[in-house]
Protein backbone atom coordinates (compact mmCIF):
# COMPACT_ATOMS: atom_id res chain seq x y z
CA UNK A 1 0.00 0.00 0.00
CA UNK A 2 2.63 2.45 1.05
CA UNK A 3 4.68 1.83 -2.10
CA UNK A 4 1.72 2.74 -4.28
CA UNK A 5 1.19 5.90 -2.29
CA UNK A 6 4.87 6.68 -2.68
CA UNK A 7 4.75 6.08 -6.39
CA UNK A 8 1.80 8.44 -6.68
CA UNK A 9 3.43 11.09 -4.55
CA UNK A 10 6.85 10.74 -6.17
CA UNK A 11 6.20 12.65 -9.39
CA UNK A 12 5.15 15.80 -7.60
CA UNK A 13 8.15 15.69 -5.32
CA UNK A 14 11.03 14.49 -7.53
CA UNK A 15 9.81 16.00 -10.80
CA UNK A 16 8.18 19.31 -10.19
CA UNK A 17 7.45 19.77 -13.89
CA UNK A 18 6.33 16.49 -15.52
CA UNK A 19 5.91 18.23 -18.88
CA UNK A 20 9.59 19.15 -18.99
CA UNK A 21 10.71 15.71 -17.85
CA UNK A 22 8.58 14.22 -20.60
CA UNK A 23 10.07 16.47 -23.26
CA UNK A 24 13.54 15.58 -21.99
CA UNK A 25 12.82 11.85 -22.37
CA UNK A 26 11.45 12.35 -25.87
CA UNK A 27 14.48 14.40 -26.85
CA UNK A 28 16.69 11.60 -25.55
CA UNK A 29 14.78 9.12 -27.72
CA UNK A 30 15.21 11.28 -30.81
CA UNK A 31 18.90 12.00 -30.16
CA UNK A 32 20.54 8.84 -31.60
CA UNK A 33 18.61 9.02 -34.88
CA UNK A 34 19.16 12.76 -35.25
CA UNK A 35 22.85 12.29 -34.50
CA UNK A 36 23.16 9.62 -37.20
CA UNK A 37 21.24 11.80 -39.68
CA UNK A 38 23.51 14.70 -38.86
CA UNK A 39 26.73 12.71 -39.28
CA UNK A 40 25.70 10.61 -42.30
CA UNK A 41 23.34 12.92 -44.16
CA UNK A 42 23.59 16.60 -43.28
CA UNK A 43 27.35 16.75 -42.71
CA UNK A 44 28.38 14.84 -45.89
CA UNK A 45 25.88 16.89 -47.90
CA UNK A 46 27.24 20.21 -46.64
CA UNK A 47 30.80 18.96 -47.22
CA UNK A 48 29.91 18.05 -50.79
CA UNK A 49 28.20 21.37 -51.49
CA UNK A 50 31.16 23.29 -50.07
CA UNK A 51 33.52 21.49 -52.48
CA UNK A 52 31.91 23.44 -55.33
CA UNK A 53 33.28 26.70 -53.94
CA UNK A 54 36.45 25.26 -52.37
CA UNK A 55 38.69 27.58 -54.40
CA UNK A 56 36.79 30.60 -53.13
CA UNK A 57 35.24 31.43 -56.50
CA UNK A 58 32.13 30.50 -58.41
CA UNK A 59 34.26 29.18 -61.28
CA UNK A 60 32.65 25.73 -61.21
CA UNK A 61 29.18 27.20 -61.57
CA UNK A 62 30.41 29.45 -64.38
CA UNK A 63 31.77 26.39 -66.14
CA UNK A 64 28.37 24.71 -65.86
CA UNK A 65 26.47 27.80 -66.95
CA UNK A 66 28.70 28.62 -69.94
CA UNK A 67 28.92 25.15 -71.42
CA UNK A 68 25.86 24.56 -73.57
CA UNK A 69 26.16 20.80 -72.96
CA UNK A 70 25.40 21.09 -69.25
CA UNK A 71 22.57 23.55 -69.81
CA UNK A 72 21.11 21.20 -72.40
CA UNK A 73 21.30 18.23 -70.03
CA UNK A 74 19.69 20.18 -67.22
CA UNK A 75 16.95 21.31 -69.58
CA UNK A 76 16.42 17.77 -70.91
CA UNK A 77 16.18 16.46 -67.35
CA UNK A 78 13.47 19.01 -66.54
CA UNK A 79 11.64 18.12 -69.75
CA UNK A 80 11.80 14.38 -69.05
CA UNK A 81 10.61 14.94 -65.47
CA UNK A 82 7.72 17.02 -66.81
CA UNK A 83 6.75 14.34 -69.37
CA UNK A 84 6.92 11.62 -66.73
CA UNK A 85 4.78 13.69 -64.34
CA UNK A 86 2.17 14.40 -67.04
CA UNK A 87 1.95 10.77 -68.18
CA UNK A 88 1.76 9.51 -64.57
CA UNK A 89 -1.04 11.98 -63.83
CA UNK A 90 -3.07 10.93 -66.88
CA UNK A 91 -2.69 7.25 -65.96
CA UNK A 92 -3.02 7.61 -62.19
CA UNK A 93 -6.14 9.76 -61.91
CA UNK A 94 -8.59 7.30 -63.50
CA UNK A 95 -6.95 4.43 -61.62
CA UNK A 96 -7.41 6.30 -58.32
CA UNK A 97 -11.05 7.03 -59.20
CA UNK A 98 -11.58 3.35 -59.93
CA UNK A 99 -9.88 2.32 -56.66
CA UNK A 100 -12.15 4.58 -54.61
CA UNK A 101 -15.28 3.10 -56.20
CA UNK A 102 -14.03 -0.49 -56.28
CA UNK A 103 -15.48 -3.18 -54.06
CA UNK A 104 -13.38 -5.00 -51.49
CA UNK A 105 -12.00 -7.60 -53.90
CA UNK A 106 -11.22 -4.99 -56.55
CA UNK A 107 -9.45 -2.84 -53.98
CA UNK A 108 -7.28 -5.72 -52.76
CA UNK A 109 -6.39 -6.71 -56.34
CA UNK A 110 -5.67 -3.09 -57.26
CA UNK A 111 -3.41 -2.61 -54.24
CA UNK A 112 -1.58 -5.82 -55.12
CA UNK A 113 -0.97 -4.61 -58.71
CA UNK A 114 0.30 -1.26 -57.39
CA UNK A 115 2.34 -2.47 -54.42
CA UNK A 116 4.09 -5.47 -55.96
CA UNK A 117 5.92 -3.34 -58.56
CA UNK A 118 6.52 -0.73 -55.82
CA UNK A 119 8.24 -3.38 -53.68
CA UNK A 120 10.19 -4.88 -56.60
CA UNK A 121 13.69 -3.62 -57.33
CA UNK A 122 13.93 -0.78 -59.86
CA UNK A 123 16.84 -2.62 -61.44
CA UNK A 124 14.79 -5.79 -62.00
CA UNK A 125 12.01 -3.79 -63.59
CA UNK A 126 14.43 -1.84 -65.79
CA UNK A 127 16.04 -5.07 -66.96
CA UNK A 128 12.60 -6.47 -67.77
CA UNK A 129 11.84 -3.40 -69.90
CA UNK A 130 15.11 -3.94 -71.79
CA UNK A 131 13.95 -7.48 -72.53
CA UNK A 132 10.53 -6.21 -73.63
CA UNK A 133 11.51 -3.15 -75.66
CA UNK A 134 14.72 -4.17 -77.46
CA UNK A 135 15.04 -4.39 -81.27
CA UNK A 136 14.58 -8.14 -81.09
CA UNK A 137 12.73 -7.84 -77.79
CA UNK A 138 9.45 -9.43 -76.82
CA UNK A 139 7.19 -6.64 -78.07
CA UNK A 140 8.90 -6.18 -81.45
CA UNK A 141 9.08 -9.95 -81.96
CA UNK A 142 5.39 -10.41 -81.30
CA UNK A 143 4.30 -7.45 -83.43
CA UNK A 144 6.39 -8.81 -86.31
CA UNK A 145 5.09 -12.37 -85.89
CA UNK A 146 1.54 -11.04 -86.05
CA UNK A 147 2.44 -9.10 -89.21
CA UNK A 148 1.63 -5.74 -87.69
CA UNK A 149 5.01 -4.17 -88.43
CA UNK A 150 7.75 -4.68 -91.03
CA UNK A 151 10.76 -3.25 -89.26
CA UNK A 152 11.27 -3.25 -85.47
CA UNK A 153 9.98 -0.14 -83.68
CA UNK A 154 12.66 1.93 -81.95
CA UNK A 155 11.51 1.53 -78.34
CA UNK A 156 14.79 1.11 -76.46
CA UNK A 157 17.86 3.35 -76.19
CA UNK A 158 15.79 6.48 -76.77
CA UNK A 159 13.41 8.82 -74.99
CA UNK A 160 10.45 6.45 -75.44
CA UNK A 161 12.19 3.69 -73.51
CA UNK A 162 13.29 6.03 -70.72
CA UNK A 163 9.76 7.44 -70.35
CA UNK A 164 8.17 3.98 -70.24
CA UNK A 165 10.62 2.78 -67.61
CA UNK A 166 10.36 5.89 -65.44
CA UNK A 167 6.56 6.03 -65.58
CA UNK A 168 6.48 2.41 -64.48
CA UNK A 169 8.62 3.19 -61.43
CA UNK A 170 6.85 6.41 -60.44
CA UNK A 171 3.19 5.62 -61.13
CA UNK A 172 2.46 4.37 -57.56
CA UNK A 173 3.88 7.63 -56.16
CA UNK A 174 1.18 9.46 -58.13
CA UNK A 175 -1.69 7.06 -57.41
CA UNK A 176 -1.35 6.98 -53.61
CA UNK A 177 -1.75 10.72 -52.84
CA UNK A 178 -4.56 11.15 -55.40
CA UNK A 179 -6.33 8.10 -54.02
CA UNK A 180 -5.92 9.43 -50.47
CA UNK A 181 -7.36 12.82 -51.51
CA UNK A 182 -10.33 11.20 -53.28
CA UNK A 183 -10.99 9.06 -50.22
CA UNK A 184 -11.20 12.16 -48.00
CA UNK A 185 -14.02 13.69 -50.08
CA UNK A 186 -17.32 13.52 -48.20
CA UNK A 187 -19.63 11.29 -50.33
CA UNK A 188 -22.61 13.40 -49.17
CA UNK A 189 -21.28 16.29 -51.28
CA UNK A 190 -21.56 14.19 -54.42
CA UNK A 191 -24.99 12.91 -53.42
CA UNK A 192 -26.16 16.46 -52.78
CA UNK A 193 -24.98 17.56 -56.23
CA UNK A 194 -26.68 14.57 -57.83
CA UNK A 195 -29.85 15.23 -55.86
CA UNK A 196 -29.87 18.78 -57.19
CA UNK A 197 -29.90 17.35 -60.69
CA UNK A 198 -26.27 17.65 -61.75
CA UNK A 199 -25.24 15.10 -64.38
CA UNK A 200 -22.31 12.83 -63.52
CA UNK A 201 -19.76 14.80 -65.56
CA UNK A 202 -20.70 18.02 -63.81
CA UNK A 203 -20.51 16.39 -60.38
CA UNK A 204 -17.01 15.30 -61.33
CA UNK A 205 -15.90 18.69 -62.67
CA UNK A 206 -17.43 20.80 -59.90
CA UNK A 207 -17.08 18.58 -56.83
CA UNK A 208 -14.70 15.64 -57.18
CA UNK A 209 -11.96 17.24 -59.27
CA UNK A 210 -11.50 20.46 -57.27
CA UNK A 211 -11.51 18.60 -53.96
CA UNK A 212 -8.91 16.13 -55.19
CA UNK A 213 -6.48 18.83 -56.36
CA UNK A 214 -4.34 18.77 -53.18
CA UNK A 215 -3.63 15.10 -53.85
CA UNK A 216 -2.89 15.86 -57.50
CA UNK A 217 -0.37 18.55 -56.56
CA UNK A 218 1.22 16.36 -53.89
CA UNK A 219 1.61 13.51 -56.40
CA UNK A 220 2.98 15.82 -59.10
CA UNK A 221 5.51 17.35 -56.69
CA UNK A 222 6.74 13.94 -55.59
CA UNK A 223 6.93 12.43 -59.09
CA UNK A 224 8.57 15.48 -60.69
CA UNK A 225 11.19 15.82 -58.00
CA UNK A 226 12.06 12.11 -57.90
CA UNK A 227 12.24 11.93 -61.72
CA UNK A 228 14.58 14.90 -61.84
CA UNK A 229 17.30 13.00 -59.97
CA UNK A 230 16.76 9.63 -61.68
CA UNK A 231 19.81 7.61 -62.54
CA UNK A 232 19.44 3.85 -63.08
CA UNK A 233 16.51 3.84 -65.52
CA UNK A 234 17.79 6.51 -67.95
CA UNK A 235 21.30 5.06 -67.76
CA UNK A 236 20.11 1.61 -68.87
CA UNK A 237 17.10 2.39 -71.09
CA UNK A 238 18.55 5.54 -72.67
CA UNK A 239 21.51 3.67 -74.14
CA UNK A 240 23.74 6.74 -73.85
CA UNK A 241 21.42 8.79 -76.05
CA UNK A 242 19.35 10.20 -73.20
CA UNK A 243 21.49 11.95 -70.60
CA UNK A 244 20.06 13.18 -67.32
CA UNK A 245 21.84 15.35 -64.81
CA UNK A 246 22.34 12.53 -62.29
CA UNK A 247 24.28 10.57 -64.94
CA UNK A 248 26.46 13.62 -65.54
CA UNK A 249 27.26 13.89 -61.83
CA UNK A 250 28.15 10.20 -61.66
CA UNK A 251 30.41 10.58 -64.69
CA UNK A 252 32.24 13.57 -63.20
CA UNK A 253 32.98 11.63 -60.02
CA UNK A 254 33.84 8.22 -61.44
CA UNK A 255 35.47 8.98 -64.77
CA UNK A 256 36.96 12.45 -64.43
CA UNK A 257 37.38 12.54 -60.63
CA UNK A 258 36.36 16.19 -60.93
CA UNK A 259 34.87 16.62 -57.46
CA UNK A 260 34.48 20.41 -57.50
CA UNK A 261 32.53 20.30 -60.74
CA UNK A 262 30.45 17.29 -59.64
CA UNK A 263 29.70 19.22 -56.44
CA UNK A 264 28.58 22.26 -58.44
CA UNK A 265 26.24 20.12 -60.56
CA UNK A 266 24.93 18.44 -57.40
CA UNK A 267 24.27 21.85 -55.86
CA UNK A 268 22.29 22.93 -58.93
CA UNK A 269 20.26 19.68 -58.90
CA UNK A 270 19.60 19.89 -55.16
CA UNK A 271 18.55 23.55 -55.37
CA UNK A 272 16.20 22.81 -58.29
CA UNK A 273 14.74 19.86 -56.40
CA UNK A 274 14.10 21.75 -53.18
CA UNK A 275 12.73 24.89 -54.87
CA UNK A 276 10.32 22.96 -57.08
CA UNK A 277 9.18 20.75 -54.23
CA UNK A 278 8.60 23.72 -51.93
CA UNK A 279 6.73 25.62 -54.66
CA UNK A 280 4.45 22.70 -55.47
CA UNK A 281 4.06 21.90 -51.78
CA UNK A 282 2.72 25.41 -51.28
CA UNK A 283 -0.05 24.68 -53.80
CA UNK A 284 -1.22 21.73 -51.73
CA UNK A 285 -1.56 24.02 -48.73
CA UNK A 286 0.43 21.67 -46.55
CA UNK A 287 -1.87 18.79 -47.47
CA UNK A 288 1.03 16.73 -48.70
CA UNK A 289 2.40 16.60 -45.21
CA UNK A 290 -0.94 16.36 -43.49
CA UNK A 291 -1.82 13.36 -45.64
CA UNK A 292 -0.02 11.04 -43.27
CA UNK B 1 -33.53 7.83 -66.52
CA UNK B 2 -32.42 4.68 -68.37
CA UNK B 3 -30.28 6.85 -70.63
CA UNK B 4 -28.52 8.46 -67.72
CA UNK B 5 -27.94 5.13 -66.10
CA UNK B 6 -26.56 3.66 -69.30
CA UNK B 7 -24.20 6.57 -69.68
CA UNK B 8 -23.04 6.11 -66.13
CA UNK B 9 -22.41 2.38 -66.54
CA UNK B 10 -20.72 3.18 -69.86
CA UNK B 11 -18.39 5.52 -68.00
CA UNK B 12 -17.76 2.89 -65.36
CA UNK B 13 -16.88 0.27 -67.94
CA UNK B 14 -14.49 2.69 -69.68
CA UNK B 15 -12.89 3.44 -66.30
CA UNK B 16 -12.54 -0.26 -65.50
CA UNK B 17 -11.02 -1.05 -68.91
CA UNK B 18 -8.56 1.85 -68.59
CA UNK B 19 -7.58 0.73 -65.08
CA UNK B 20 -7.15 -2.84 -66.33
CA UNK B 21 -4.78 -1.64 -69.05
CA UNK B 22 -2.73 0.34 -66.51
CA UNK B 23 -2.54 -2.68 -64.19
CA UNK B 24 -1.43 -4.83 -67.14
CA UNK B 25 1.28 -2.25 -67.87
CA UNK B 26 2.40 -2.45 -64.23
CA UNK B 27 2.52 -6.25 -64.16
CA UNK B 28 3.93 -6.84 -67.67
CA UNK B 29 7.63 -6.44 -66.83
CA UNK B 30 7.30 -8.56 -63.69
CA UNK B 31 5.65 -11.39 -65.63
CA UNK B 32 7.87 -11.38 -68.69
CA UNK B 33 11.00 -12.48 -66.84
CA UNK B 34 9.37 -15.74 -65.69
CA UNK B 35 9.24 -17.48 -69.11
CA UNK B 36 12.66 -16.12 -70.07
CA UNK B 37 14.26 -17.43 -66.87
CA UNK B 38 13.29 -21.02 -67.73
CA UNK B 39 14.26 -20.81 -71.41
CA UNK B 40 16.34 -23.58 -72.94
CA UNK B 41 17.81 -21.20 -75.54
CA UNK B 42 21.48 -20.26 -75.10
CA UNK B 43 20.62 -16.56 -75.45
CA UNK B 44 17.64 -14.28 -74.99
CA UNK B 45 14.79 -15.60 -77.10
CA UNK B 46 11.04 -15.12 -76.94
CA UNK B 47 8.92 -17.17 -76.86
CA UNK B 48 11.36 -19.64 -75.29
CA UNK B 49 11.90 -22.74 -77.47
CA UNK B 50 11.81 -25.11 -74.50
CA UNK B 51 11.95 -25.49 -70.75
CA UNK B 52 15.14 -25.67 -68.73
CA UNK B 53 16.46 -24.80 -65.29
CA UNK B 54 19.91 -24.00 -66.74
CA UNK B 55 19.92 -20.31 -65.79
CA UNK B 56 19.03 -21.05 -62.17
CA UNK B 57 21.74 -23.72 -62.21
CA UNK B 58 24.20 -21.21 -63.55
CA UNK B 59 23.25 -18.72 -60.82
CA UNK B 60 23.68 -21.34 -58.10
CA UNK B 61 26.98 -22.61 -59.53
CA UNK B 62 28.59 -19.18 -59.80
CA UNK B 63 30.25 -18.25 -56.48
CA UNK B 64 30.29 -14.53 -57.35
CA UNK B 65 26.48 -14.51 -57.67
CA UNK B 66 26.08 -16.39 -54.39
CA UNK B 67 28.60 -14.22 -52.55
CA UNK B 68 26.90 -11.03 -53.68
CA UNK B 69 23.50 -12.46 -52.67
CA UNK B 70 24.75 -13.32 -49.18
CA UNK B 71 26.36 -9.88 -48.89
CA UNK B 72 23.08 -8.21 -49.86
CA UNK B 73 21.21 -10.19 -47.21
CA UNK B 74 23.77 -9.20 -44.57
CA UNK B 75 23.56 -5.55 -45.58
CA UNK B 76 19.75 -5.58 -45.60
CA UNK B 77 19.48 -7.29 -42.19
CA UNK B 78 21.89 -4.84 -40.54
CA UNK B 79 20.16 -1.90 -42.22
CA UNK B 80 16.77 -3.12 -40.98
CA UNK B 81 18.06 -3.50 -37.43
CA UNK B 82 19.71 -0.07 -37.47
CA UNK B 83 16.78 1.78 -39.00
CA UNK B 84 14.32 0.16 -36.57
CA UNK B 85 16.54 0.84 -33.55
CA UNK B 86 16.86 4.48 -34.56
CA UNK B 87 13.50 5.02 -36.21
CA UNK B 88 11.10 3.67 -33.60
CA UNK B 89 12.32 5.86 -30.70
CA UNK B 90 12.49 8.81 -33.09
CA UNK B 91 8.85 8.25 -34.07
CA UNK B 92 7.80 8.48 -30.42
CA UNK B 93 9.58 11.83 -30.15
CA UNK B 94 8.19 13.16 -33.43
CA UNK B 95 4.59 12.23 -32.62
CA UNK B 96 4.51 13.20 -28.95
CA UNK B 97 6.92 16.07 -28.44
CA UNK B 98 5.61 19.60 -28.56
CA UNK B 99 9.03 21.14 -29.05
CA UNK B 100 9.13 23.35 -32.12
CA UNK B 101 12.43 21.82 -33.21
CA UNK B 102 10.69 18.50 -33.76
CA UNK B 103 8.89 19.87 -36.82
CA UNK B 104 12.26 20.61 -38.38
CA UNK B 105 13.43 17.13 -37.39
CA UNK B 106 10.32 15.73 -39.08
CA UNK B 107 11.25 17.42 -42.37
CA UNK B 108 14.88 16.36 -42.00
CA UNK B 109 13.99 12.68 -41.61
CA UNK B 110 11.79 12.77 -44.74
CA UNK B 111 14.41 14.63 -46.79
CA UNK B 112 16.22 11.51 -48.13
CA UNK B 113 13.05 10.64 -50.10
CA UNK B 114 13.30 13.94 -51.96
CA UNK B 115 17.06 14.51 -52.16
CA UNK B 116 18.35 12.64 -55.26
CA UNK B 117 20.08 9.38 -54.31
CA UNK B 118 23.03 10.21 -56.54
CA UNK B 119 23.77 13.27 -54.36
CA UNK B 120 23.51 11.28 -51.12
CA UNK B 121 25.70 8.61 -52.70
CA UNK B 122 28.62 10.79 -53.71
CA UNK B 123 28.40 12.79 -50.47
CA UNK B 124 28.65 9.63 -48.36
CA UNK B 125 31.24 8.19 -50.79
CA UNK B 126 33.62 11.08 -50.25
CA UNK B 127 33.22 10.81 -46.47
CA UNK B 128 33.59 7.01 -46.38
CA UNK B 129 36.61 7.14 -48.69
CA UNK B 130 38.39 9.19 -46.04
CA UNK B 131 37.27 6.83 -43.28
CA UNK B 132 38.41 3.85 -45.40
CA UNK B 133 34.95 2.29 -45.30
CA UNK B 134 34.73 1.61 -49.05
CA UNK B 135 34.26 -2.11 -49.73
CA UNK B 136 33.03 -2.87 -46.21
CA UNK B 137 29.57 -4.42 -46.20
CA UNK B 138 28.56 -2.70 -42.97
CA UNK B 139 29.45 0.67 -44.50
CA UNK B 140 26.79 0.08 -47.14
CA UNK B 141 24.29 -0.96 -44.45
CA UNK B 142 24.97 2.21 -42.47
CA UNK B 143 24.50 4.37 -45.57
CA UNK B 144 21.30 2.52 -46.52
CA UNK B 145 19.92 3.34 -43.08
CA UNK B 146 19.58 6.97 -44.22
CA UNK B 147 17.29 5.83 -47.06
CA UNK B 148 15.27 3.36 -44.97
CA UNK B 149 14.77 5.63 -41.96
CA UNK B 150 12.04 7.83 -43.55
CA UNK B 151 9.93 4.78 -44.40
CA UNK B 152 10.26 3.40 -40.86
CA UNK B 153 9.41 6.76 -39.28
CA UNK B 154 6.42 7.35 -41.60
CA UNK B 155 4.89 3.92 -40.96
CA UNK B 156 5.57 3.82 -37.22
CA UNK B 157 4.41 7.42 -36.68
CA UNK B 158 1.18 6.65 -38.54
CA UNK B 159 0.59 3.71 -36.20
CA UNK B 160 1.51 5.71 -33.13
CA UNK B 161 -0.88 8.51 -34.03
CA UNK B 162 -3.84 6.15 -33.84
CA UNK B 163 -2.71 4.77 -30.46
CA UNK B 164 -4.43 6.16 -27.37
CA UNK B 165 -1.73 7.30 -24.96
CA UNK B 166 -4.19 7.02 -22.05
CA UNK B 167 -3.47 3.28 -22.03
CA UNK B 168 0.15 4.00 -21.15
CA UNK B 169 -0.93 6.36 -18.37
CA UNK B 170 -3.26 3.70 -17.02
CA UNK B 171 -0.39 1.19 -16.89
CA UNK B 172 1.84 3.73 -15.18
CA UNK B 173 -0.94 4.60 -12.74
CA UNK B 174 -0.94 0.93 -11.80
CA UNK B 175 2.75 1.13 -10.98
CA UNK B 176 4.54 0.26 -14.24
CA UNK B 177 7.52 2.37 -15.20
CA UNK B 178 7.27 4.15 -18.55
CA UNK B 179 9.64 1.80 -20.44
CA UNK B 180 7.69 -1.20 -19.13
CA UNK B 181 4.39 0.40 -20.15
CA UNK B 182 5.73 1.04 -23.67
CA UNK B 183 7.17 -2.47 -23.94
CA UNK B 184 4.09 -4.29 -22.62
CA UNK B 185 1.26 -2.03 -23.81
CA UNK B 186 2.29 0.24 -26.67
CA UNK B 187 4.70 -1.79 -28.78
CA UNK B 188 2.48 -4.92 -28.99
CA UNK B 189 -0.33 -2.75 -30.35
CA UNK B 190 2.06 -1.10 -32.79
CA UNK B 191 3.21 -4.50 -34.07
CA UNK B 192 1.49 -4.23 -37.48
CA UNK B 193 3.24 -0.93 -38.19
CA UNK B 194 6.54 -2.25 -36.88
CA UNK B 195 6.35 -5.36 -39.08
CA UNK B 196 5.57 -3.35 -42.21
CA UNK B 197 8.31 -0.86 -41.41
CA UNK B 198 10.88 -3.61 -40.94
CA UNK B 199 9.99 -5.31 -44.23
CA UNK B 200 10.01 -2.04 -46.15
CA UNK B 201 13.41 -1.16 -44.66
CA UNK B 202 14.70 -4.61 -45.63
CA UNK B 203 13.47 -4.35 -49.22
CA UNK B 204 14.74 -0.78 -49.57
CA UNK B 205 18.24 -1.86 -48.62
CA UNK B 206 18.24 -5.18 -50.48
CA UNK B 207 17.30 -3.53 -53.79
CA UNK B 208 19.37 -0.37 -53.50
CA UNK B 209 21.89 0.15 -56.29
CA UNK B 210 23.23 3.70 -56.50
CA UNK B 211 24.78 3.93 -53.01
CA UNK B 212 26.07 0.35 -53.33
CA UNK B 213 27.67 1.26 -56.67
CA UNK B 214 29.88 3.82 -54.97
CA UNK B 215 30.50 2.12 -51.64
CA UNK B 216 30.86 -1.56 -52.48
CA UNK B 217 34.21 -1.40 -54.29
CA UNK B 218 35.23 -4.93 -55.33
CA UNK B 219 32.87 -6.68 -52.90
CA UNK B 220 29.61 -6.29 -54.77
CA UNK B 221 26.04 -6.46 -53.56
CA UNK B 222 23.48 -8.33 -55.66
CA UNK B 223 22.08 -5.23 -57.43
CA UNK B 224 25.63 -4.05 -58.27
CA UNK B 225 26.54 -7.47 -59.66
CA UNK B 226 23.30 -7.43 -61.69
CA UNK B 227 23.96 -3.94 -63.00
CA UNK B 228 27.45 -4.89 -64.18
CA UNK B 229 26.10 -8.01 -65.90
CA UNK B 230 23.34 -6.05 -67.63
CA UNK B 231 25.93 -3.61 -68.99
CA UNK B 232 28.01 -6.51 -70.33
CA UNK B 233 25.26 -8.63 -71.88
CA UNK B 234 21.59 -9.35 -71.36
CA UNK B 235 21.96 -13.02 -70.51
CA UNK B 236 19.06 -15.01 -69.08
CA UNK B 237 20.91 -15.62 -65.78
CA UNK B 238 19.77 -12.08 -64.91
CA UNK B 239 16.19 -13.16 -65.65
CA UNK B 240 16.57 -16.02 -63.17
CA UNK B 241 17.98 -13.64 -60.53
CA UNK B 242 15.14 -11.22 -61.30
CA UNK B 243 12.53 -13.93 -60.75
CA UNK B 244 14.11 -14.75 -57.38
CA UNK B 245 14.03 -11.07 -56.43
CA UNK B 246 10.39 -10.70 -57.49
CA UNK B 247 9.50 -13.76 -55.40
CA UNK B 248 11.36 -12.22 -52.45
CA UNK B 249 9.39 -8.98 -52.93
CA UNK B 250 6.17 -11.04 -53.05
CA UNK B 251 7.16 -12.80 -49.85
CA UNK B 252 7.99 -9.56 -48.02
CA UNK B 253 4.84 -7.84 -49.25
CA UNK B 254 2.73 -10.88 -48.33
CA UNK B 255 4.21 -11.16 -44.83
CA UNK B 256 3.86 -7.42 -44.31
CA UNK B 257 0.21 -7.62 -45.36
CA UNK B 258 -0.63 -10.63 -43.18
CA UNK B 259 1.32 -9.69 -40.05
CA UNK B 260 1.56 -5.95 -40.62
CA UNK B 261 -0.65 -3.29 -42.06
CA UNK B 262 0.76 -3.57 -45.57
CA UNK B 263 2.49 -0.53 -46.91
CA UNK B 264 -0.47 1.74 -46.43
CA UNK B 265 -0.75 4.07 -49.40
CA UNK B 266 -1.31 7.35 -47.59
CA UNK B 267 1.50 6.56 -45.21
CA UNK B 268 4.05 5.67 -47.86
CA UNK B 269 3.70 8.96 -49.64
CA UNK B 270 3.02 11.31 -46.77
Amino acid sequence: MSSVAEARAAPSRARPDPERARERTLLLLAAPALLVLGVLFVWPLLRLLSMSVADGTLAQFEKAALDSLYIAVLWDSMEIALFVTAICLVLAYPVSLWLVQAGRLGFILGMFFLLLPFWTSVLVRTYAWMVLLGRSGVINRMLRDWGLIEAPLPLLHNLTGVLIGMVHVLLPYMVFPIYAALLRIDPDLKRAAEGLGAPAWRVFLRVTLPLSLPGVFAGCALVFVISLGFFITPALLGGGRVIMIAMLIEQQVREFLDWPFAAALATVLLAATLVIYAALGRLTGGQAHAAR
Amino acid sequence: MPRARRRRTGGRIALTVFTGVVFAFLMLPLLVVFPISVSSAPYLQFPPPGFSWQWYQRYLDDPTWIESTIRSFKVAFLCTALSMALGVPLSFALVRSRLRGMRIADRLVAAPIIVPTIIISIAVYSLFAQLRLIGEWYGIAIAHTILALPFVVILVSAGLRTFDEAQEHAAMGLGASWPVAVWRITLPQLRPSLVSAAFLAFVTSFDELVIAMFLSGASMTLPKKMFDNILLEIDPTIAAVSVLQILLACLCLGLATIFGRGALPSSVTR
